[in-house]
Parts: C-alpha cells; sequence; structure tokens
C-alpha cells in the first residue's frame, strides 16, 4: 500500500496558516532557552529577550487561532473536525498570556515561574505544532 | 446599565489579577515606626493614573489663616524654584529622561503612564518671575536662560547660580536685580546621564557655599535595566564648588529627588523615592537626614534590611549596612519636593519641613497629590505630617496639578511648581 501525499487535499492547512502555526515553535522555544539563560547568569539582557519572543510567539499563535477557527467554521459542514487542535492552541495562547505577565514583572520577579511556564507552553506549542500538522491529513482521509 | 455592567466586570476582573480587591488598607506608614506588609503583586500591578481636569475658577486647598494664588501659568513644564534675594523666583522648566523600552511592558506602561502627566513640550529654561511693587501679583515673566537640557535642582551661592542639568551642573553669573542670564553657562561637573531612567538631578548648596549635593536616580525600579546601568547611580554627590571634584557622599537611595541642608546646621536632609510594584504599601517613600559615607539599601534592601528578593545576585553584606531612614512618608507618594520651613510661616508651621507629593500610580487608592508639613523639634521630625496644600485630586477622581517642587519665600510664602496645571502657586499667611 502506498501513501501519497496529495498538496492540494482540501483537509491541508493554508501555507499562511502553516507558517504562523510552525513559526510560533521557534519562538516559545527561544523564549524558555532565554529564560534559561537568565536564570543561570542573571543577566538581565536574558529575560528582554525572553519577554519580546513570548510577545511574538503570542502574536503567531493568536493569528493561527485565527485561522484554525476560520477553517473549523469553513470545514465543519464537510468534514468530522478535530477539535484537539485549536483546543491546544487556545490552552497554549491563554498559558503564554499569563508568561507575557509573569515576564512584565521587573527583575528576578519573573523567576522561578516565568521558567516554569515557559517549558510547559514550549511543549505545549510542540504537540499542538504535531497535532496541528497532522491531524488534518488523517482527519481528511478518515 | 450595560456599559455599568461591563466596567463592574472588568474592575472585578483586574482585582483578581492584581491579587487584591480595589480598597488598599492604609497600614501605619508615617514616621519612623511604621508597619511594613510582606511584598505582593498580581499578575499586573496596581494602577490608578491621574485624569487631568482644568483648574477652571477652583484652587487648591490651604488651612486656614492662609490663601493661595496663581502667580505663574501656562509654563513649560515647572518642577523647581528658587526664591533670589531680591525676591525675585527663578523656576526650572523641563522634562527628560531618554530611557528606551526594554520589553514590552516599558512599551504599554509608558503609554498608561503619560495619560496622567502634561502633554506640553519640555521647557528645557529657567523662567524669571518679578513682583516689583510686592504686592504678591508677579507681573513680570521672563526667560532668564534657554537651551538648557532638562534643568531641575537650582542653587544660589554668592553670584553663582548653578544648574543640574538632566546631564550636568553648570553654573551662570548672576548678579542681583538680573532678568536675563549674560551668556550661556559654563560646565562645572558632567553627572551621570546615561538612559536616565530617573533623570531628575536635585541640588542644594552647604551653608558655606563650598559643596554642592546633587541627588542623582537609579536607572531602573529594581535594576530591571541591570547592574551595569547602575555605576554612578542611587546616590548623592559632594561637589566642590570651586574645582568640581566630586565624590559619593551617600549611596544607596534609590531616586533622592530633592535635597536641603537644615538651616544653621551642615545636616544634609533628603526625600527619596522608593520601588514600586511589591504591592500598594511598600516601599515608603521617606525623609531622611543623610550620613556621609551612609548606604541606604538600594537595591538590595529597602526601610533598613529588608531584603528586595527581585535582585541577583544577592548581597547579604549589603543588605547588612542598610541605614533605616529617618521618616517615612507613605509608599507611592512621590515626594519630589523639599524645603525647610521658618518662623515666617507661622506658629504652627515654624520648625519642620514642607514636602511636595506629586502622587501615586501604583496603587488603586491614590496617594499623595498634595504638599504636607512635617513638623520638628530639637532638629529632628517629631510628629505625623499635616496637610497644607490639598486639593490637586478633587473628589471627582479628577486631578487638577501634581505639586513637585516646594520653596520657602523668606518674606512670608510658600512656592509650589505644579507640573501637571503648569502653574506656579504662592501659598502666604493673610
Amino acid at each position: 500500500m502506498t501513501v501519497t501525499v496529495d498538496r492540494t487535499y482540501p483537509g491541508t492547512l493554508h501555507p499562511l496558516h502553516t507558517l504562523l502555526l510552525a513559526g510560533a515553535v521557534p519562538l516559545f522555544l527561544g523564549a524558555m532557552l532565554s529564560d534559561w539563560a537568565y536564570s543561570s547568569s542573571y543577566q538581565i539582557q536574558w529575560t528582554n529577550f525572553a519577554s519580546w519572543l513570548i510577545a511574538g510567539a503570542l502574536l503567531f499563535t493568536g493569528l493561527a487561532l485565527l485561522c484554525a477557527i476560520v477553517d473549523w467554521v469553513r470545514a465543519s459542514s464537510r468534514h468530522q473536525y478535530i477539535f484537539v487542535y485549536p483546543l491546544l492552541l487556545l490552552v497554549t495562547w491563554v498559558l503564554g498570556f499569563i508568561n507575557a505577565l509573569i515576564h512584565a514583572k521587573d527583575a528576578w520577579a519573573t523567576m522561578p515561574t516565568g521558567l516554569v511556564l515557559s517549558i510547559i507552553v514550549a511543549v505545549l506549542i510542540c504537540a499542538t505544532a504535531w497535532i496541528g500538522l497532522t491531524c488534518w491529513r488523517t482527519g481528511g482521509v478518515k | 446599565m450595560k456599559t455599568l455592567n461591563l466596567c463592574a466586570v472588568f474592575l472585578v476582573s483586574l482585582g483578581l489579577l492584581t491579587g487584591c480587591g480595589s480598597k488598599d488598607p492604609d497600614p501605619n506608614q508615617y514616621g519612623s515606626n511604621i508597619d511594613l506588609p510582606t511584598p505582593k503583586r498580581g499578575l499586573l500591578p496596581n494602577m490608578t493614573i491621574a485624569k487631568p481636569a482644568e483648574w477652571g475658577d477652583q484652587v487648591p486647598v490651604v488651612p486656614e489663616g492662609f490663601s493661595i494664588t496663581a502667580i505663574a501659568t501656562d509654563l513649560r513644564i515647572p518642577r523647581q524654584t528658587l526664591v533670589l534675594p531680591n525676591g525675585d523666583i527663578l523656576v526650572a522648566e523641563g522634562r527628560g529622561g531618554s530611557a528606551k523600552a526594554l520589553k514590552p511592558k516599558d512599551v504599554i506602561a509608558g503609554i498608561i503612564k503619560a495619560q496622567g502627566n502634561t502633554k506640553v513640550k519640555s521647557g528645557n529654561r529657567l523662567t524669571l518671575l518679578r513682583d516689583s511693587d510686592g504686592d504678591g501679583v508677579y507681573e513680570q515673566q521672563g526667560i532668564f536662560a534657554d537651551n538648557l537640557n532638562a534643568p531641575y535642582g537650582l542653587a544660589l551661592v554668592d553670584n553663582n547660580l548653578y544648574v543640574a542639568n538632566q546631564d550636568a551642573l553648570v553654573r551662570f553669573d548672576y548678579q542681583e536685580g538680573m532678568t536675563e542670564a549674560s551668556g550661556p553657562p559654563e560646565t562645572l561637573v558632567e553627572l551621570p546621564k546615561a538612559i536616565n531612567h530617573h533623570w531628575t538631578k536635585a541640588l542644594t548648596a552647604s551653608e558655606d557655599g563650598r559643596y554642592l549635593y546633587v541627588g542623582i536616580g537609579s536607572n531602573s525600579n529594581i535594576t530591571e535595566r541591570g547592574m551595569d546601568a547602575e555605576v554612578n547611580r542611587a546616590m548623592v554627590w559632594q561637589i566642590d564648588a570651586q574645582t568640581g571634584a566630586y565624590k559619593p557622599y551617600a549611596t544607596g537611595l534609590r531616586n533622592p529627588t530633592a535635597l536641603a541642608i537644615q538651616p544653621g546646621t551642615d545636616v544634609l536632609w533628603a526625600v527619596v523615592n522608593e520601588r514600586d510594584e511589591l504591592g500598594p504599601n511598600l516601599v515608603p517613600d521617606y525623609l531622611t537626614s543623610v550620613q556621609e559615607g551612609g548606604f541606604y539599601g538600594w537595591p538590595w534592601a529597602y526601610w533598613g534590611n529588608n531584603v528586595d528578593p527581585r535582585v541577583r545576585p544577592e548581597n547579604p553584606e549589603k543588605v547588612a549596612q542598610s541605614i533605616t531612614p529617618d521618616y517615612s512618608l507613605g509608599s507611592h507618594v512621590a515626594a519630589l519636593g523639599l524645603d525647610f520651613s521658618s518662623e515666617v510661616m507661622g506658629p504652627d508651621f515654624a520648625d519642620g519641613v514642607f514636602v511636595g507629593e506629586h502622587g501615586s500610580w501604583n496603587r488603586s487608592n491614590p496617594v499623595g497629590y498634595k504638599v504636607i508639613f512635617v513638623p520638628f523639634s530639637d532638629g529632628r521630625p517629631s510628629g505625623p505630617p499635616i496637610d497644607f496644600v490639598t486639593g490637586f485630586r478633587g473628589e471627582d477622581g479628577k486631578t487638577r496639578g501634581r505639586p513637585v517642587g516646594v520653596t520657602l519665600d523668606p518674606s512670608g510664602a510658600l512656592i509650589v511648581a505644579d507640573d501637571l496645571a503648569n502653574t506656579i502657586w504662592r501659598v502666604v499667611r493673610d
């Protein structure tokens, strides 16, 4: 049995949606690494990096969430929609937003909650992107 | 009604986020023996920003037996004033600071806090006010010097007028009766100017005129710009008026916004603005005599040996050295003005200091927004503060003015600079 990937299959994510979703992964990952660097070096610039990376990641995930909702509205009539993806994306965004508020505290006040949340959100976005980029296709095949 | 409900929901959520309700209980935080709660901060800092309004026909409220008038309006951000020997009043006008946003938070906080300040452009000048006939109306108003860089502290020693710009301490030649400087000033010494998160350079001179004292604020709230940015910050410099040679006179003073020498002594006093974002009742701003060589805690500790957990690396040695200030003015009042009183202000206000309080942002229930009097006896603060000029923040929640510098006029008046209404107020005994 041969599996062929059909690029024009209606279940595939729009390239922009894919870009936003996948783009959020290195941003959240970078925030986590920056937090780790700050917590181990006390060099303040790392926590500044983390703050902006989280802000960028929130923008990407926010727009990806918007795309997911649009997909859901458009797809609901034709496919059995995979709810776990937008749900995970929403959870990631909310936790990421809380993390952004934590990172708005001054100096060491961001720690250790900031690092813990950054790790959780980094894991979440990896899982979310994985599911988002695979389930659509299987969902379509089903 | 719908709007009201929405507002209520928003306020409640804000309350949850900030980790407490809309009421900030007022603990005992005046004087030397004060209550300090444990530090706390929710997901958002408590914020109430002044809503500016016009004075219209209203004026600030003063005690019975006193009256207040505006002697100059439409200034360009008046901060500190100096009463010259002939009764003329010099006003330093301007706004400084070049701190760039480091985090998304700085961008947002900058926009929010700007709501509570004047929209007028920085004057960068000294204005001279003159009342030739002594009727209390300052009919003459002119520019004494222009093209300065956010001037703040002012001091006169003999024929030398010293002005603390945000980047340098400069000197003008001054002859009594002058209405305009004879030329550009000469620089006595460059002051720390990088970033200038706290840009105001407070200034006073020793009674013999030999030394000048300059207050230099920290470059951050609590080291969030890194320790490298704090070299030569959060301290008072003692500067030789002849040579410009300087040394740190006292350190660990987060933002010493006004300095004054106690008359008849060589004791330096300061009002200092303490750190934010530890809760509505931390950390108290204070009034203190400044000990030579003393360390007052910032950034590692506050009010003596209370450790600030936000500073890394920790420094237990410095925490142990930290001096407890003399007199707490209460948290977040933002004291920006200080001057000693004298008999000319009447028996009730003869012995003590006046303190101008710009008012809080980091509190649900605003505090400050007034001029207070701290009574002294035997040369030390001796009782709770007394409201002297109030009404800057009205019952309607609108803010009409924000006091900065306070200066005693030896002819029998208190001069108050208001940097929101861009007005100079004069309080006299009836």
